[in-house]
């Protein structure tokens, strides 16, 4: 299992890389936190009905993740060390624990931004574990798409403003799901309802990190 | 020679094809004369998706093979598919105007044929943000695959999941056809002319895209390919 340990030592690679400068952790952190006063204070003391709630929880963690899932890759890049790291491992390790590090970035960053919401937005959440799971299947897709999205856009020119533009379509199908769902979560709705945004969820990400795995190394390797 | 007579047969065919959407093919109940947009709307919503899988599959080979012609043919098919996913929303709101009241109401329909140019959009967004062409053919080729692997989910999944107002004669639940013979005749001669439209275009297109990125590279064209 030599790509398991290898992806193992990336993820931690990246996480004592990341506390040294704290950089994506604090991009995403205060960008969400940014966005989450500038609805709160938009809508002021209106309470808000599922119908708008649930886009714009996801409208914010969507910008969040592109706020700073990238920096993963790009890092690698801009101090070029990414060719080290080529020779080093294997590229299925270097994908799994990019996509690990994102992971775990997106659901801290979600354990502080997601509660806030509902605090500052005075928001219905009827259904309060199946909310839960589907926020958390929902980042799965969304941090999978971005690792993808992020190691493409590292080796192009604009990266900022592509990450974006390139991400939307392929994370489309986790948000409208997502959305839904989360709507219907949000008015108390039962699992049995939201069933076929879990499906479409589930299979989209198990899919999307399917193929992650096996164009990875086209991606990754110059040759 | 061959290229020849299935140019002037495919010129005869569209011709047909469009006498018989307005001549031939009875207008449908209810939807009155709007129908005839039928003709021209799916064959280019098919067209817009065709050519999408037709660039997801060059692009699959380029990864295999990595000769550039192949990646040229892959972005040549997106040029193509984005000018029918356009033509495809033209109609299609025009349709809707006279039908549903409103141009625009992001029914499941409108939604996915959006997406298709959004990707569109974003494959050549990306393909100007490289310089180097090898990585702009492998990084766009990747796009495009992992693009191809999500579009299902917006052609099929979407619009099966919520409530569209979209009339679905071919594709449809009980996989059932409801139409008139004639109309079917029209439509289904529609469907191949277009198809065939988009194949010829498309060959002639890699040809001279060829042509020209050899003559931008100074290389000697070898041989007559014509």
């Amino acid at each position: 299992m030599n790509w398991a340990s290898d992806s193992w030592l990336i993820f931690r690679k990246d996480i004592h890389q990341e506390f040294r400068t704290r950089y994506a952790l604090n991009a995403i952190a205060l960008f969400a936190l940014t966005t989450l006063t500038v609805i709160s204070f938009s809508f002021g003391p209106v309470p808000l009905r599922s119908v708008l709630a649930a886009p714009l929880l996801w409208v914010l963690l969507f910008f969040s993740a592109i706020s700073g899932l990238s920096h993963i890759f790009v890092r690698e890049e801009e101090q070029e060390t990414s060719d080290t790291l080529r020779l080093m491992a294997s590229p299925t390790a270097v994908f799994l624990g990019k996509w690990t590090f994102n992971m775990v970035l997106l659901l801290a960053i979600e354990a502080l931004v997601v509660p806030l919401y509902f605090v500052f937005m005075d928001v219905p959440a009827e259904n309060t574990r199946l909310l839960v799971f589907l926020v958390l299947l929902g980042s799965v897709g969304l941090a999978t798409v971005s690792t993808l999205i992020a190691a493409i856009i590292a080796q192009s020119s604009s990266r900022g403003a592509l990450f974006a533009v390139l991400a939307f379509p392929i994370t489309l199908p986790v948000l409208i799901s997502a959305v839904h769902g989360t709507r219907l979560a949000m008015d108390g709705n039962s699992f049995n309802d939201c069933l076929p945004d879990v499906q479409v969820l589930t299979s989209f990400t198990v899919v999307i990190f399917t193929t992650g795995l096996l164009v990875f190394d086209k991606i990754w390797r110059h040759d | 020679m061959i290229e020849r007579t299935g140019k002037w047969l495919l010129g005869v065919w569209m011709t047909a094809v469009i006498a018989g959407a307005f001549l031939y093919a009875p207008p449908a109940r209810g939807l009155g004369e709007t129908t005839r947009i039928l003709y021209f709307h799916v064959p280019c919503a098919w067209i817009a998706t065709l050519a999408f899988f037709v660039s997801a599959f060059y692009s699959l080979r380029y990864l295999q093979k990595k000769h550039l012609e192949l990646d040229g043919r892959a972005s040549v098919a997106a040029e193509l598919g984005l000018l029918f996913a356009f033509l495809a929303t033209v109609t299609g709101s025009i349709w809707a105007k006279k039908i549903w009241g409103a141009y625009w109401n992001w029914d499941p329909r409108e939604t996915s044929i959006f997406i298709l140019l959004m990707i569109y959009a974003a494959y050549f967004a990306l393909r100007g943000a490289v310089e180097d062409g090898e990585q702009r053919a492998r990084l766009a080729a990747v796009y495009s695959l992992i693009a191809a692997v999500t579009v299902p989910f917006f052609v099929f999944v979407v619009p099966r999941i919520y409530d569209s107002l979209h009339p679905d004669p071919l594709v449809n639940r009980e996989a059932k056809i409801h139409m008139d013979p004639r109309m079917l005749t029209v439509f289904l001669a529609s469907l191949a002319g277009f198809t065939g439209l988009f194949f010829w275009v498309f060959h002639l297109r890699s040809r001279v895209k060829h042509i020209w990125e050899q003559k931008m590279h100074g290389v000697e064209l070898t041989g007559d390919r014509t």
